[in-house]
């Protein structure tokens, strides 16, 4: 369920590299399936810089308000916003309509911090 | 019922668990908070049916021939004017006004009443009961909370399906009123009441025979639907929830609950209290408000004029039915009234409301 092409953080979003230096991210199944029906996304405009590991935004869902980690370093050059007005995307493709940021990274050795879908899926199987 | 770590359980848990329902822990109970998801499960209920566990709300029989005059001298209306078969909706006030709960009595008898306290305010509402009650009193206080079991079957379709498990006609029993009735052979308690802003039913039925009959009430149609969907319908329906929207720090006429309380019956045990209040009148007061800006009000937020806070949000959330986000809380009498601009606190940012009435929303009649 989690494709194997993918790099993961503990904060489970995913980040999926399209060249070198650019890279798209969003949040995992297990993510959008924990937090139930999304209602509302707050994610950071074009140009904001983020910082791995650093909150980036909220997702809330009809009975929780939960934060969004940045998985890497680096300046966003594309949101998606479909969730502005359909946040249920996030839950009907969260690896595919659901996600959220396209972003130029910084240091593309950061990418070494995230783990791999192998890792990731033991992860979750440990009682992530 | 059954216990584990601590938590109690109804016996309907096995069934929840069969449904796959998402468990969460809930006044001290193990309950369903979902099962497919909160929004369809709303859905369901304003366009079909739904099905509640409510089995862990407290369910204290109170019966005797000093059984009206007691629960006069206690709860917010008139006891003995209400009628046999009929139910009211009402607030248990201390000595000061505040509220320690609200709860719906329905009368079964000349000296037999059913009392419908919320799950984790039943020991207070049990203990203030007794202390008003003289110790010679001809009156017995029986919780059969864990013998019986209360599913509220709730939507515009639950009428027809409950028809269809029982041969008492449910449409002779109007909203607020209850009836005794054979529920695929079991003894239940039928009430026309509910915590949905919809038409329905909630049936108080013996443990045994619950799983019985919400299999009934599903293999008709009926949804099965946790507690995030009934806090979103309540809100939406404009009804309070103690412990978020009242408590002892807040009376009756604050929470714009006026017609609920008759203060002036002698021998009731906060009417000095509720007259004195009533009478100048309360300087904070529930509003109700929607959201202008982009931001879901929630539970604990400030309510700001802009730049100082007034007060906070005591619920709130998105309105599926409604597709906007809504909420209440407390504010100064003057910032109360309907069309006043609000600022709720999201995350640091003054994001513009509107006050509004309750109920947000209201179910069409039919005539």
């Amino acid at each position: 369920m989690n494709p194997p092409d993918l790099k993961y953080s503990k904060e489970h979003e995913w980040v999926r590299s399209e060249s070198d230096s650019v890279v798209v991210m969003g949040i995992t199944e297990f993510a959008q399936d924990s937090l139930g029906d999304v209602v509302f996304v707050e994610i950071p405009d074009e140009d904001a810089e983020l910082t791995q590991g650093e909150k980036m935004g909220e997702i809330e869902s009809v009975k929780a308000v939960s934060d969004l980690y940045s998985p890497v370093s680096g300046k966003v050059i594309k949101r998606n916003e479909s969730l502005i007005d359909n946040p249920e995307l996030v839950n009907e493709g969260p690896f595919e309509q659901g996600w959220m940021l396209k972003v130029e990274i910084k240091d593309a050795s950061e990418l070494d911090n995230l783990l791999s879908a192998d890792d990731y899926n033991s992860f979750l199987k440990s009682g992530a | 019922m059954s216990t584990s770590d601590n938590f109690d359980r109804t016996s309907l848990f096995e069934t929840h668990q069969r449904l796959n329902a998402r468990i969460v822990e809930f006044a001290g109970w193990e309950m369903p908070i979902q099962y497919g998801g909160i929004l369809e499960e709303v859905n369901q209920v304003r366009s079909n049916a739904g099905l509640f566990d409510v089995s862990h709300m407290g369910r204290l029989e109170i019966e005797g021939p000093y059984a009206a005059m007691m629960l006069d001298r206690v709860l917010s209306v008139n006891v003995p004017k209400l009628r046999q078969g009929r139910a009211r909706y009402n607030v248990i006030c201390d000595e000061n006004g505040g509220i320690i709960d609200d709860c719906i009595i329905y009368r079964r008898g000349a000296e037999k009443f059913l009392l419908i306290p919320n799950a984790s305010n039943t020991p207070p509402v049990v203990k203030w009961l007794e202390r008003w009650t003289p110790d010679d009193a001809q009156l017995t206080i029986t919780n059969v909370t864990t013998q019986t079991a209360m599913i509220a079957c709730q939507g515009p379709n639950s009428v027809e399906y409950l028809q269809k498990l029982t041969e008492t006609d449910l449409s002779a029993v109007r909203p607020f009123r209850a009836i005794d009735a054979q529920v695929l052979g079991h003894d239940s308690f039928l009430a026309r009441t509910g915590y949905t802003g919809e038409d329905g039913f909630e049936i108080i039925l013996p443990a045994e025979a619950a799983s019985d009959i919400w299999g009934g009430l599903m293999d008709l149609g009926a949804a099965a639907c946790g507690l995030g969907a009934r806090d979103v319908l309540r809100l939406e329906a404009g009804l309070l929830l103690h412990g978020n929207d009242m408590d002892t720090s807040i009376n009756p006429y604050e929470a714009a609950l006026d017609k609920f309380v008759d203060p002036d019956r002698d021998g009731y045990v906060a009417g000095q209290i509720l007259r004195n209040i009533r009478d100048e009148g309360p300087s904070r007061k529930l509003a109700a408000f929607s959201m202008i800006g982009r931001g879901i009000p929630r539970h604990g937020y400030a309510i700001s004029d802009g730049q100082n806070a007034i007060g906070e949000v005591s619920s709130g959330g998105p309105s599926p039915t409604l597709d906007m986000n809504i909420g209440m809380g407390y504010v100064p009498i003057e910032y109360s009234t309907l069309g006043s601009t609000i600022f709720i606190e999201i995350r640091g940012r003054p994001v513009e409301a509107k006050v509004t009435t309750l109920p947000f929303y209201t179910r069409r009649r039919n005539a």
